[in-house]
């Protein structure tokens, strides 16, 4: 037991020497110290080691490929790093985040992220009506469910493939010509920064209403019948009673689907990346889809590193705050 | 829709059918009920109608394309044009063809990548919400509650951020453009989602059944897996076919990690998506046999994925 705990302690000191020259003995290390740990625990502790063997596989694997790189990434985001040329990594302080305070092009996409989110309230609204009629006596629930949930299913490349370049196609797609026949007579849906925004935003909506729409409907089917019936008996009409019972009921849940959908909007890159690079002139960039053409274009790991970790120290600040207001309001009607 | 037969019987059994109430209350249920089928009716034209094109597209031609018909065989003769690019019509089949080579490559590499990391987060996801909802825990500060908030708090992590720091690792380590290398990141991906629906499921499993299990002789490890699992497994199922839809259509972290070996589906997608020359229907026979497989998983499982997501909404 005592020299599991000195290899262990080796391990450690180990890997502090070589830590950055080189990574492969560090992650032998790694998994050498991870069993060593694992069957300690077994050995130290007996039947309450066993316990923590279900958790500590899965927290090891979190750990070292979640904590590692990310100390990796503070390393280099402070670094001029070009993969592309041959004298590597050297340290140059704080001028990358200079350049990032004066790139308008990053803080465009930022910008754009602040759009994007708030077009989650729209799509919102969009599934709580969808979700309302499925939870409505229907017949055919199972193929509306079916066909409702698909758009979720398909991957966000083909789909933009197949709605992005080929329906909104300008001269040849079906949306283009639907809106010739409205009477817009030149449509071009990625030609102008506002159109070109509100037409990912639909994409995106297309892709995730479903994911919103389930999870209030699983809230809707949750709300015990008796008390919209009790709301009927009052004397409430249909509005009144989605208002009065059904909305207040759903709060904690809407707030839920909102949240997770906030998070999964701050990762939109997909389809971007696909239909538009950011085009034109940046309009529709997000942030992970700029970082992706920094480091496509001109292979900067340093500066795209520094970009990336700027963006999680937002998305930590911002999702903080979220959460505690989301607490402050759920609370009170729950 | 039993409910719905019985709710009109109610209704014309009823006595008091006179009263102006019931007059105008029938024609208003009426208009309700049009109202919520064309909603849904509408929606469901929206969800479906990009597939239906797509599929229609891949068998067109030139001027079926310019033209913009819709229905086969009413409007334009399907032709099997776009598929026969792939390699996947009747009559190349059979053939050699380098594009088809490259399309099952990148299927196969879809589907080996997409399945081990599935399986894997489920194993590991399993055993992590096995042990958080039921043993207490204490490292250093952590309690329980932290170690939950620790694992469900790499959702909120964009791949942006692991993407170069991994990237450059992975050169060092010679994972770039393996499967292997992909599988990992996948497998992390989709872990909080797993943990999440796990941990939903296994507390609503009574203790008792452990407890008597423990009693009878069992070790904990026993109990869980001759006990605990099968009665967990629906969930697994959910956890798995979520998992598996997400990693399939993951394009991120292969655009960046892959180059020539391991290459997925999404990635072959986008570059001939890029490419100027490509006609139509060849993309669009590309894009419907990706999506395909999600398709069939969509309309067979579609119950386990509801589940699934479902399980998050309500706690």
């Amino acid at each position: 037991m005592a020299l599991v705990a000195l290899v262990q302690l080796l391990q450690v000191q180990g890997l502090h020497d070589f830590g950055l020259t080189s990574w492969r003995p560090t992650l032998y290390a790694y998994i050498f110290w991870a069993i060593c740990l694992s069957w300690g625990q077994v050995l130290l502790h007996g039947e309450h080691g066993k316990r923590t063997l279900f958790v500590l596989p899965a927290a090891l694997f979190v750990i070292s490929l979640t904590v590692f790189p990310l100390l990796f990434g503070l390393v280099i985001a402070f670094s001029d790093w070009n993969l592309s040329s041959p004298d590597g990594r050297h340290f140059n302080g704080l001028t990358n985040v200079r350049q990032m305070w004066a790139d308008p092009f990053y803080w465009n996409a930022l910008l754009n992220m602040v759009w994007y989110v708030l077009a989650i309230l729209v799509e919102y609204a969009i599934a709580f009506g969808l979700a309302l009629a499925l939870n409505a006596e229907i017949r055919a629930r199972k193929f509306f469910r079916v066909a409702f949930l698909l758009p979720l299913m398909l991957s966000p490349v083909a789909v933009s493939w197949m709605i992005g370049k080929s329906m909104l196609e300008a001269r040849f797609g079906p949306v283009a010509r639907l809106a010739r026949f409205l009477g817009w007579e030149t449509p071009s849906f990625f030609g102008t920064p506002g159109v070109a925004k509100a037409t990912i935003m639909l994409m995106d909506a297309w892709t995730f209403i479903p994911f919103m729409m389930i999870m209030i409907l699983a809230g809707l089917q949750a709300i015990p019948k008796e008390l919209n019936e009790a709301a009927k008996v009052d004397g409430a009409n249909g509005w009144r009673a989605f208002w009065e019972v059904t909305f207040p009921m759903m709060l904690p849940v809407s707030i839920t689907a909102i949240l997770i959908r906030i998070i999964f909007k701050l990762k939109l890159a997909d389809i971007v990346i696909a239909v538009t690079s950011g085009g034109p002139g940046g309009a529709t960039d997000t942030v992970t889809s700029f970082i992706f053409r920094e480091y496509r274009d001109r292979s900067n790991v340093g500066y795209g590193t520094l970009l990336a970790m700027f963006y999680l120290v937002l998305i930590i600040i911002v999702m903080t705050i979220l959460m505690k207001l989301a607490d402050r309001f759920a609370r009170p009607r729950t | 829709m039993s409910k719905a037969g019985m709710s009109e019987a109610n209704m014309n059994g009823q006595i008091f059918k006179d009263s102006a109430a019931d007059r105008s209350f029938r024609p208003k249920w009426f208009t309700g009920r049009l109202f919520v089928y064309g909603l849904l009716i509408l929606w469901a034209f929206i969800c479906l109608f990009p597939i239906y094109w797509t599929l229609t597209t891949s068998f067109k031609m030139a001027p079926d394309v310019m033209k913009g018909n819709l229905i086969p065989w009413l409007d334009f003769t399907p032709k099997w044009l776009g598929w026969k690019s792939l390699g996947l019509s009747p009559d190349t089949i059979g053939a050699d063809s380098t594009v088809r080579d490259e399309f099952m490559k990148r299927f196969t590499n879809s589907a080996i990548t997409s399945v081990t990391s599935s399986v894997l987060a489920v194993m590991l996801g399993s055993l992590a919400a096995y042990g958080l909802s039921r043993f207490n825990y204490k490292f250093l500060w952590m309690g329980n509650s932290d170690i939950s908030f620790f694992f469900l708090s790499q959702l909120i992590l964009p791949p942006v951020v692991l993407a170069l720091p991994m990237l450059v690792l992975y050169k060092e380590l010679a994972l770039l453009d393996t499967r292997i290398g992909l599988i990992l990141l996948y497998t992390l991906s989709v872990l909080p989602i797993v943990i999440w629906i796990m941990r939903d499921q296994f507390s609503s499993i009574p203790t008792e059944l452990e407890e008597a299990a423990l009693v009878d002789g069992l070790s904990i490890w026993g109990a869980f897996i001759t006990i605990i699992l099968p009665i967990a497994l629906p969930g697994m199922v959910a956890a798995f076919i979520l998992s598996l839809v997400l990693t399939w259509n993951e394009y991120f972290f292969a655009a960046l990690l892959t180059s020539t070996h391991a290459n997925t589906l999404p990635v072959m997608v986008a570059s001939q998506t890029g490419s100027q020359g490509i006609s139509w229907w060849s993309m669009a026979a590309l894009s419907w046999a990706a999506i395909l497989p999600l398709i069939v998983i969509g309309v067979v499982l579609e119950r386990y994925i509801i589940k699934g997501m479902a399980a998050g909404a309500i706690k």
